[in-house]
């Protein structure tokens, strides 16, 4: 299973990173390095296996716990916005966006 | 549905097919997975926590009331409540998603299935529910007062939303209208959301597609954020017009997510977004399942109100009132409860429906006020329909003590009719004598009906209610002048 | 008391001297940051804020007054840059978040200053915790003490540096792959990984949800129980995933000899499980010596040395290396130069300021991991990959369970390799993911984990041995630790100069 250069143009599309030429071919053969190992799970019988998304899970239920619906943060804001690159009437400013 | 049905629904032959998404702003005080508050109209970032803004090292809990809101929906259409269900973060960048990613819910929903029933016309409709999941709403994007920036207030992420989505059930805009407005009483009535629509508390968006009848389904296109009724039906009408023009000049559609522009009446489709599709769904690792028990769902359905289709068919059989009344009656649970008392206490059902539906929401339709505000009880009310009933006062008068009672003037039904003088004539000499002078003092029109002109009796009745001041009954009145005039 | 004595007390001494009133919090506040100053090539610390270190000593010193005596109360620490906190800058090793203030303390160090510990300042680490060696730090390379020409590990590579040359008597570091053990190890450190949801993650600047956890390092094991007490229990409130366990005092274990032990034999009937794959083939030569040296004196002191196998082991790369890319990917997201952090000073429109504030902000490693993250996780490959890995994940953390029906603890190498010179492994990740072999099966699997000094290897460089127990066992562990700590010595040792 490889890569391709386009699939590097998408995935960092996605990820709204822009690579340059060069660092597009560095990343692909870095991706494609990487995956070659990754192709020793295809090996694995998984059939049946429930995935482990909470570790502790293997040991008993884990369950969402719910808190009182009680309104506890009051208005923060000059705290919060301290390190925010453009605000303006205490609004967060960005390149207008087009819908 | 008869062929003959299914065909007076297609439009220029095309079969309309519409799939109905509506997010419905749960009611609750703190947002889902932050403390922060969630009432609406505040200044910009000011509701906005460090969890709602996602600031580094932040992270998710989540609120009771959010969960129990959804179970209430559940129970409410009949769906599956599951017993356990996952949170998953729906990935994409936009300036009013601070995470970068929406946790919502993906593989498996809180709410499974169901159904929403209504009548369109006298014919009874039901849509199919797919799911009803939890998920966070975004804030919003200020446009107007920047050039060519835009600001960004968070103070909506974060707020609780039941995502709920039909099968594509739906077979015109005007069914599409009905169900939305079922959704939306079902919503309010349950407690869940406010219903407001002007600020943004239920949202729809409606996948619509046309097809020839048999053939497969159409590719459909989206219109987003139909937020009022009057709107949605327009919005719909022209897209299905649209589509099939098109698709009559030979195009083909392309799937497109479109928006409404009330100024225009048309439908146009949004700067298309590269990748739509790719939301890189996975189970949020910040949320374990979450677990709905048996005994919380049951205990939640025993907590429940009557609901409104069900009280409808109830009104329906126990008073024999019309569906019609029986749907409007039951807009609202305080509107139910005082047609159930009126008509109780007086014993006129279908004259308690006319009065509500009529008189009393006229009135308080034009003093912008709710059924809750009511200055005149049902008790009350229903003290004088008994009194039109038993022909102490006609239906006229009836609306003046009405106003009396309506502006404080009295509280006691009998006094207000005494005090105005409002009591019908039923003295049956009285009126003879009165009938009696006009015809005498109006021989000719007496004459005229006699001969066969129909509208000198109407005068003639006229005349004798003038000369009783209003005060004798009308049906006395056209008897006893019937009987007198041969 | 003169400055010299302060740096080479660890916490417990400190403490005391502290509540003595033979020195004071101020005082050993000073000394350490002047001490840090002196030793700044080392690129242990990122940043300070003197005025706020004072303000927290001067009040910890008017609690002592008072009369109040507990454990950290005075004690100076120092938090990996990962910590978000109120009075020094939070930057998580990265660009992105250059100058970034935050509005609240992590849950961990709140609950650490409550204790009375006093913040020094922050800790150097590889950006966003993606690294072993700390190479990947935005702002500065981290050195050895004991070869300043070799890395100190990673990623809580500053923390580790920071004990073992003697800056600060206990730190906080973070665990996600092995970045607390494996550090602890190449610079002859003690370190802790609690389990999974022991320690709130609230305030951690989040690299792998499913992974992610807060400990201790500091100089023995101790002082590491010292810190957990404070650090670890409930956070109900703010961490959905942290455990509703109540919080543990870990120091009663230490000198607790095991049920039917004696205090010549402290650790008789304690099982301990040697992974086949953990002594084979990969494993450098003197690692294994060392580690088989230490595990000698373990059977001294009564312990049982049995052979189990964790035969996936070699698994755990592909399958941490596409879970912890993946969810790192979504976990930052959120860096996108509208909220906070780094936007970039020219772009076109919106989605250009996307691009280009996160191409400046994030360092090649980080990118690298977030392409993995995404491509994983992307519509077609997720089932293949991301899925799959977790299905492997809970098979690996099964085969844990199987182990520990043989043993109560299991033991081995923390690194294939002491530390190894700065820019060797070169900008080859694969090379850099295969070395974390032994740490990261113990990771997927949510276990804690310690390294403990064993002795040393190759050109006199600490080699570390791990110690992994079952889920909430870092009582256990930490007996087992100290027990060893109180035969040998290599903990006290020292590089020289520092």
């Amino acid at each position: 299973m490889s890569l391709t250069p386009n699939d590097i143009g998408r995935i960092a599309k996605l990820a709204r990173l822009e690579l340059s030429g060069p660092q597009s071919e560095r990343m692909l053969g870095q991706l494609n390095g990487f995956f070659d190992i990754v192709e020793q799970m295809n090996a694995v019988d998984t059939t049946g296996v429930e995935p482990l998304a909470h570790p502790t899970a293997v040991i008993g239920e884990v369950a969402l716990r719910l808190r009182p619906d009680v309104v506890s943060e009051p208005n923060n804001r000059e705290a919060n916005q301290k390190s925010a690159p453009a605000v303006e009437r205490g609004l967060f400013l960005v390149p207008k966006v087009i819908e | 549905m008869s062929k003959q049905k299914q065909a007076s629904l297609l439009v220029q032959g095309y079969e309309v097919v519409i799939g109905f998404e509506t997010h419905a702003q749960l009611a609750t005080n703190s947002k889902i997975f932050s403390r922060a508050a969630t009432a609406f109209g505040a200044e910009p970032n000011t509701q906005a926590c460090a969890v709602d803004l996602a600031l580094p090292g932040t992270l998710p809990v989540m609120n009771r009331a959010a969960v129990e809101h959804a179970i209430r929906f559940g129970l409410a259409v009949g769906a599956h409540v599951a017993e356990q269900s996952v949170f998953a973060r729906k990935n994409y960048f936009y300036p009013d998603l601070p995470k970068g990613y929406q946790i919502s819910q993906f593989e498996i929903p809180v709410v499974q299935g169901g159904e929403v029933s209504f009548y369109l016309g006298d014919e009874k409709k039901t849509v199919r529910l797919v799911r009803a999941h939890l998920e966070e709403d975004a804030g919003k994007s200020l446009h107007e007062d920047f050039i060519g920036q835009s600001g960004i207030d968070l103070n909506r992420a974060g707020t609780p939303l039941l995502e709920i989505v039909t099968e594509p059930d739906i077979r015109s805009s005007a069914e599409a209208v009905a169900y939305a407005k079922e959704l939306h009483k079902i919503v309010t009535w349950i407690g869940i959301c406010d219903g407001n629509m002007q600020e943004g508390s239920f949202r729809c968006d409606a996948n619509v597609s046309v097809r020839k009848p048999g053939e497969p389904l159409g590719t459909r296109r989206e219109i987003k954020n139909l937020n009022s009724f009057k709107f949605m039906q327009q919005a719909i009408d022209y897209e299905v017009r649209w589509q099939i023009e098109q698709l009559e000049d030979g195009y083909e559609i392309q799937q497109a997510t479109v928006l409404f522009d009330p100024d225009t009446g048309e439908t146009r489709a949004m700067r298309t977004k590269e990748d739509a599709a790719d939301y890189r769904y996975f189970p949020d690792p910040d949320l374990p399942p979450l677990v709905v028990a048996r005994s919380w769902v049951d205990e939640v359905k025993a907590a429940m109100p009557e609901l409104p289709r069900a009280m409808a068919e109830r009104l329906v059989a126990d008073y024999g009132l019309p569906e019609y009344d029986a749907t409007t009656l039951t807009q609202s649970p305080a509107m139910a409860a005082y047609f159930e008392v009126a008509a109780k206490a007086s014993g006129q059902a279908k004259m308690a429906s006319n009065w509500i539906m009529g008189e009393v929401s006229r009135r308080l339709n034009n003093e912008e006020k709710d059924i809750a505000q009511v200055p005149v009880s049902a008790e009350t009310l229903a003290a004088l329909l008994k009194r039109i009933a038993d022909g102490t006062v006609s239906n006229n008068a009836a609306k003046q003590v009405m106003d009396a009672l309506w502006s404080g003037e009295g509280q006691d039904v009998d006094a207000v009719i005494e005090a105005k003088g409002l009591k019908q004539m039923n003295d049956s000499g009285a009126l003879e004598a009165i009938i009696d002078e006009v015809m005498a003092a109006n021989a000719p029109m007496v004459v005229q009906f006699r001969a066969g002109k129909d509208k000198a009796f109407n005068a003639l009745v006229g005349l004798v209610m003038k000369a009783s001041k209003g005060k004798a009954n009308p049906q006395q009145v056209n008897d006893v002048l019937r009987q007198k005039l041969g | 008391m003169n400055a010299r004595q302060i740096h080479e007390m660890g916490v417990a001494e400190l403490a005391a001297a502290i509540a003595d009133k033979q020195t004071s919090s101020v005082e050993a506040a000073q000394a350490l940051l002047a001490r840090a100053r002196q030793h700044e090539s080392l690129g242990a610390y990122l940043a300070f804020n003197e005025d706020a270190t004072l303000a927290q000593a001067r009040a910890a010193d008017a609690r002592v007054a008072a009369g109040e005596r507990s454990p950290l109360l005075g004690v100076p620490v120092a938090h990996k840059d990962i910590f978000v906190t109120r009075d020094f800058p939070t930057t998580a090793g990265s660009k992105m978040l250059a100058g970034y203030q935050s509005p609240f303390d992590a849950t961990v160090v709140a609950r650490l200053a409550g204790a009375g510990a006093v913040t020094l300042g922050k800790l150097n680490c590889d950006e966003f915790a993606m690294g072993g060696s700390n190479e990947n730090s935005a702002y500065a390379v981290a050195h050895n003490p004991w070869d300043t020409s070799r890395v100190p590990g990673g990623s809580s590579g500053g923390s580790a540096v920071a004990v073992a040359a003697r800056l600060a008597p206990a730190v906080t570091g973070t665990d996600t792959g092995g970045s607390i053990r494996q550090p602890a190890s190449f610079c002859n450190v003690t370190g802790i990984k609690p389990t999974y949801g022991r320690c709130s993650r609230y305030g951690m600047v989040a690299f792998a949800s499913s992974l992610d956890q807060a400990g201790p390092m500091a100089r023995s094991a101790a002082d590491c129980a010292t810190l957990l007490t404070a650090m670890a229990g409930p956070d109900i409130d703010r961490d959905s995933t942290s455990l509703d366990r109540p919080a543990e005092d870990y120091t009663a274990w230490l000198g607790k000899p095991r049920e039917g032990a004696s205090a010549a034999q402290p650790l008789k009937g304690l099982r301990i499980g040697l992974p086949k794959e953990f002594f084979g083939e990969g494993c450098a030569p003197d690692v294994i010596a060392a580690v088989r040296a230490a595990l000698a004196e373990y059977e001294k002191l009564g312990a049982t040395l049995v052979d189990v196998s964790l035969p996936r082991t070699e698994l755990s790369i592909p399958v941490y290396y596409i879970i912890a890319p993946a969810e790192a990917s979504s976990n930052l997201s959120r860096f996108d130069g509208v909220k906070f952090g780094h936007r970039a000073a020219q772009y076109d429109d919106l989605v250009d300021m996307y691009q280009k504030t996160r191409s400046e902000g994030f360092g090649p490693e980080v990118q690298r991991r977030i392409m993995i993250g995404t491509y994983v996780l992307s519509h077609g490959y997720y089932d293949a990959y991301y899925l799959k890995a977790q299905q492997i994940r809970r098979l690996i953390a099964q085969d844990f369970q199987q182990a520990f029906t043989q043993c109560d603890v299991i033991a081995g190498p923390v690194a294939p390799t002491v530390a190894w010179k700065i820019g060797e492994k070169g900008d080859d990740p694969v090379a850099n993911y295969l070395a974390d072999i032994f740490t990261l099966p113990g990771s997927l699997a949510g276990l804690p984990g310690m390294s403990v000094p064993a002795g040393f290897g190759a050109g006199g460089l600490p080699v570390g041995l791990q110690l992994l127990g079952n889920y909430f066992q870092e009582g256990e562990l930490l007996q087992a630790a100290h027990a060893f700590q109180q035969a040998t010595d290599w903990h006290t040792r020292s590089p020289e100069g520092f």
